[in-house]
C-alpha cells in the first residue's frame, strides 16, 4: 500500500494571482468573446433602443403634459430613461446566462479555478454594460438631428453612475440565478415580478409627477428613481442637481449590496 | 499530496440531516493514481468536492497540495486541476477561446496560454475543432475538451469526478491513454471517482472503497481481491456423492456452499413454464454443485480433483472463478455494485 501518513508539502508556486483587476479582466474577456464572435447580437441590441425611442417617444410627446416633465423637450426627457432601461434589462437578465452555465457544468469549472469570487460577478456584469456604451452613443447621436442637445462630460458621468449601478444589478441577477439553480422557473418569475414595478415606479417611461401621490411616495423608496432623475439632469447638461449626489449614493449602495449578496451566494452555490 | 483528518460533510434536507461523508481520513502521496470506488450516493463526489474546495466541510480538515482547504482555498485552487461530471466548457463559447481563457483564469499570460492551448489541442485531437462552438461538439469531443481545460495550467494534482460516465468502452480506453501519457510525461498525482468496476480494476493503482460515507477498504485491487474475496472452485458431482465431495473440499477450502443443479429437462417443460405443474425438486440422482474459497485457485484445482478421485467421487464438471471487485464489494457490504453499474448505463 502506498499510503503515507505525513502531510506532503509541495514546492508548487503560491496563488498564481492575476490580482482582482486581472481576474475581472479575464472573466470580462471571456464573456466578451461571445459578443465579438457573434457581431449580429450587437446589431440587434442596437436596433432595440432605437425602436423604443422612435415608437414610444412620439406617443409620450402626444400624451404627456409638458409641465409634468419640467418643460423639457420630450426627447431630452425620454432618452436618458431609455438608456437606464437598456442598462436595467441587460444587467437584470445576465443571471440567465449563469443559470445556463450552472446547468451545463462549466460554472463549476470556473469555480474550481483561483478566480476571485467577486471578479466572476463583476466581469459578467461588465459584459452587459459594454454594449450599453455603444448603444447610448448611437441613440444619442441619432437624436441630435431631432433637437437633442449633447453634453459629453455630463453624459459620461451619467454612464459612470449607471455602470456602478449596473454592476450591482448584475450581481443581484447572478445571485438570483444561483438561488434558482434547482428550480429554473424561479429566476424568470422573480426577475419579471421585480423588474416592471422597479421600472414603472422610477418614472423611467412616464413621469411620476403625473401620477397619484402614493405612487410618488413609493417611487422615493426606489433607488432607480434617483438614478433616472440624475441621468435626466446630467443629459440636460446640469451638474448642480442634488439628484446626482443621491444617484451616486444609490448606485454605490446597490453595487455594494449586490456584490455582498452575490459573493455569499457564490460561496453557497455548490451545496 | 493529500491528507485529511475526520473530513465530514452533512446535508440538511427538509426533514433530516444526511451524513454524506462521515469523518474520512485519507492520505495520498505525490505521484499516486487513486480511485474512489463506490455506488452512487456513497459520498465519492462529495469527498472530491470538499478536496477541490467546491464544498466546505461540515467538520474536519484537509490539506491538499500543501494548503488547507478551509483556510487557504484560493491557494489550493491555484495548484489543482479539476474535471467535473458536467461539461467544463460553456456551450456558447468557442473551443479555442475557452482553452485560452482557462489559462488566463490561472494567471497565464496570453502568449503562454495560447501556446499551451495549441499544444493540448494537438495531444487531445481537438485541432480541427478549435473554431467550433462547444454546443456543436459530440459527447466524446466535449470530454476531450474538458480534459484539455483541466490540464491547461499543468497542475501537479488532478481530480476527475466520474470521468468516463456515459462513455462507450472505446472512448473510455482513449481517455485512459491520455491520462497514462500525462503521468508518464510529468509526475501528476491523479485522484478520481468511479463506479465502473473494470475501470477501477485495470487503471487505478490504489482503491479507496467508499460506502455510506465511510471508507471501508483501502488497498490495491489485487490485494483487495486476494484478501476479501479469494478464488472460488466449484465442482459438480452426482447427488449421491455430495457429502463425500464436501468433505474433500472442506480440507483445503473455506466458505463451502452446496447448490442442487436443477435438471434441465424440468426447466424446459412447457407445463412448468406456465407455472401449473409442480416446482422442480432436486433428488438424489440429480447433480450437485459444491463450491468453496481457495487460495491460488488455479493451482489448487488439480489437487482437489486428484483428492476427489481418490475418494471415489466422479466429478462431472469443475470451474475456478477468479474474483472481481464486485465480489470484494459484495463481501464488504453484502450488496453488488454491478447492479448500480447497470442502472447507471440505463440512465
Amino acid at each position: 500500500m502506498a499510503a503515507v501518513s505525513t502531510r506532503t508539502r509541495t514546492a508548487a508556486p503560491g496563488r498564481a494571482g492575476n490580482g482582482l483587476l486581472g481576474d475581472i479582466g479575464a472573466v470580462f474577456l471571456r464573456e466578451m468573446s461571445l459578443v465579438l464572435r457573434d457581431p449580429f447580437s450587437v446589431i440587434f441590441s442596437l436596433v432595440q433602443p432605437l425602436v423604443f425611442l422612435a415608437l414610444f417617444g412620439p406617443l409620450l410627446a402626444g400624451s404627456v403634459d409638458p409641465a409634468a416633465i419640467g418643460g423639457a423637450s420630450p426627447l431630452q426627457w425620454f432618452l436618458p430613461g431609455v438608456i437606464v432601461m437598456i442598462c436595467l434589462f441587460g444587467t437584470s437578465t445576465t443571471g440567465s446566462n449563469l443559470l445556463f452555465e450552472i446547468t451545463v457544468g462549466s460554472y463549476e469549472r470556473v469555480l474550481a479555478s483561483p478566480l476571485h469570487r467577486s471578479a466572476i460577478l463583476i466581469g459578467k456584469a461588465l459584459k452587459e454594460l459594454a454594449p450599453l456604451v455603444v448603444q447610448a452613443a448611437l441613440i444619442t447621436l441619432v437624436s441630435i438631428p431631432f433637437g437633442f442637445r449633447l453634453y459629453p462630460v455630463q453624459v459620461l458621468v451619467g454612464l459612470l453612475i449607471l455602470g456602478v449601478f449596473g454592476v450591482g444589478m448584475g450581481a443581484f441577477s447572478n445571485a438570483l440565478a444561483i438561488a434558482s439553480r434547482k428550480r429554473e422557473w424561479m429566476f424568470w418569475g422573480v426577475q419579471q415580478s421585480l423588474l416592471f414595478p422597479l421600472l414603472i415606479l422610477s418614472g423611467m417611461m412616464l413621469p411620476l409627477e403625473a401620477g397619484p401621490r402614493w405612487i410618488q411616495v413609493v417611487g422615493r423608496f426606489n433607488p432607480l428613481t434617483y438614478i433616472v432623475d440624475a441621468e435626466r439632469a446630467l443629459f440636460a447638461g446640469s451638474f448642480s442637481d442634488p439628484a446626482i449626489g443621491w444617484a451616486a449614493l444609490a448606485a454605490a449602495l446597490t453595487c455594494a449590496t449586490g456584490l455582498w449578496v452575490g459573493v455569499r451566494q457564490v460561496a453557497r452555490s455548490t451545496t | 499530496m493529500i491528507h485529511t483528518e475526520l473530513l465530514t460533510r452533512h446535508f440538511v434536507t427538509k426533514k433530516e440531516v444526511v451524513e454524506a461523508v462521515k469523518g474520512v481520513d485519507i492520505d495520498i502521496a505525490a505521484g499516486e493514481l487513486v480511485a474512489f470506488l463506490g455506488p452512487n450516493g456513497a459520498g465519492k463526489s462529495t469527498t472530491l468536492r470538499m478536496l477541490t474546495t467546491l464544498l466546505p466541510p461540515t467538520s474536519g480538515s484537509a490539506w491538499v497540495a500543501g494548503a488547507s482547504i478551509t483556510t487557504e482555498p484560493a491557494v489550493v485552487r491555484s495548484r489543482i486541476g479539476y474535471i467535473g461530471q458536467g461539461d467544463g466548457a460553456g456551450h456558447s463559447f468557442r473551443v479555442m477561446d475557452e482553452l485560452v481563457m482557462q489559462g488566463r483564469f490561472y494567471g497565464m499570460n496570453s502568449a503562454d496560454a495560447l501556446a499551451r492551448a495549441k499544444e493540448l489541442s494537438r495531444t487531445l485531437d481537438l485541432t480541427a475543432l478549435e473554431k467550433r462552438r462547444v454546443s456543436s461538439l459530440s459527447g466524446g469531443q466535449r470530454r476531450r475538451l474538458d480534459i484539455a481545460l483541466g490540464l491547461m495550467h499543468s497542475p501537479g494534482l488532478l481530480f476527475l469526478d466520474e470521468p468516463s460516465t456515459g462513455m462507450d468502452p472505446h472512448n473510455r480506453a482513449n481517455l485512459w491513454d491520455h491520462i497514462n501519457r500525462l503521468r508518464e510525461r510529468q509526475e501528476t498525482t491523479i485522484v478520481l471517482t468511479t463506479h465502473y468496476l473494470e475501470e477501477a480494476d485495470s487503471y487505478a493503482e490504489r482503491l479507496l472503497v467508499i460506502d455510506h460515507g465511510v471508507i471501508i477498504a483501502n488497498d490495491t485491487a489485487a490485494n483487495l481481491k486476494a484478501t476479501l474475496a479469494g478464488d472460488r472452485i466449484s465442482v459438480t458431482v452426482d447427488g449421491a456423492h455430495s457429502s463425500a465431495a464436501s468433505a474433500v473440499l472442506a480440507q483445503r477450502g473455506t466458505e463451502l456452499s452446496t447448490s442442487a443443479a436443477i435438471r434441465t429437462d424440468h426447466r424446459l417443460d412447457p407445463v412448468q413454464r406456465d407455472g401449473q405443474g409442480p416446482p422442480p425438486t432436486p433428488d438424489d440422482s440429480a447433480d450437485v454443485t459444491i463450491s468453496g474459497r481457495f487460495q491460488h485457485g488455479t493451482r489448487a484445482l488439480p489437487v482437489v480433483l486428484r483428492e476427489l478421485d481418490h475418494a471415489g467421487v466422479a466429478v462431472r464438471a469443475a470451474d475456478v472463478r477468479v474474483p472481481t471487485l464486485d465480489d470484494v464489494f459484495l463481501s464488504l457490504t453484502g450488496r453488488s455494485l454491478r447492479e448500480e453499474e447497470v442502472a447507471a448505463w440505463r440512465r
